[in-house]
């Protein structure tokens, strides 16, 4: 019998770790579950993103996601819940008709998938893909980036004045 | 893994369980959690079909910074406008939330 590849070894424990805490993430009554394991979904993905050759775009991920993105929705968590409630659960609804629907997505993405003949070049890896995406945010894609920071700008004040006490 | 279909099949998986907590969580903070995982899903297809297409340049990255700055802005201002919710009314049950319905 063949010895397995490590890298497959390794990357399909990353996809049952990723399966595994996004359905805690979904099913799971207690919200502080939820947000926890959505940490773990998080970091699996960054490292997806080395299998896929992606060093900066997985840095990012750990930076922004887990540092920022996580952070925010356990405060989100916290502030919205009465203390008296010892346990922030959350309850559910239209499980048969949700489960149905997200099925019937997966088995037509699954069909798409199976069906299609990809094109599959192997690009050779690169040795640091910042120096790319920096010259591709400054040069070719310079008017989108200005855009989407600006955005950030308004959408962070926005979020600012939307949250804070009303002085008269 | 130089096949293309394992990364695929993980993002749509994603994708769905994103689709079926946006469907089936009351409590808002769930479901910009499922939205979260929608968005990861698609990421990874960026990135994916960069890396396996006949692409010289890294734009499948660039397009996924893009999608992390707005994930991050849509989580400040969503979080903003669920806490005002519950100021208002008190939960964050989207059902309890239906004080214009007609």
């Amino acid at each position: 019998m063949p010895i397995p590849d490590l890298g497959i070894l390794l990357f399909l424990g990353l996809c049952g770790l990723i399966v595994g805490s996004a359905f805690m993430v979904v099913t799971s009554p207690n919200l502080v579950h939820s947000a926890v394991s959505l940490l773990f979904t998080f970091f699996g993905i960054a490292a997806i993103y080395i299998y896929l050759y992606a060093d900066f775009i997985a840095a990012t991920q750990v930076v922004v996601y887990v540092g920022g993105i996580l952070v925010l929705i356990i405060f989100g968590v916290m502030l919205t819940n009465k203390i008296e409630n010892a346990t922030i659960t959350s309850k559910t609804h239209n499980q048969i008709p949700g489960a149905l629907f997200s099925g019937i997505l997966l088995l037509l993405q699954f069909y798409a998938i199976f069906n299609t003949k990809w094109l599959v070049n192997d690009n050779p890896e690169k040795s640091s893909t910042v120096m790319d995406i920096g010259e591709l945010l400054l040069g070719k894609y310079l008017l989108p980036f200005e855009v989407v920071s600006i955005l950030l700008l308004s959408a962070l004040i926005g979020a600012a004045m939307l949250s804070r006490k009303k002085v008269d | 893994m130089d096949y293309i279909q394992p990364y695929l099949m993980l993002s749509s998986i994603l994708f769905s369980m994103g689709i079926y907590a946006v469907i089936t969580r009351k409590n808002a903070v769930a479901i910009l959690m499922g939205i979260e995982l929608i968005l990861n899903a698609c990421n990874i297809n960026f990135v994916t079909f960069n890396r396996f297409g006949n692409f010289a340049t890294l734009d499948g990255h660039v397009f996924t910074m893009f999608v992390i700055v707005l994930a991050a802005a849509e989580a400040a201002v969503a979080l903003a406008i669920i806490i005002n919710l519950f100021k208002n009314i008190g939960t964050v049950d989207v059902d309890q939330a239906k004080e214009m319905k007609g």
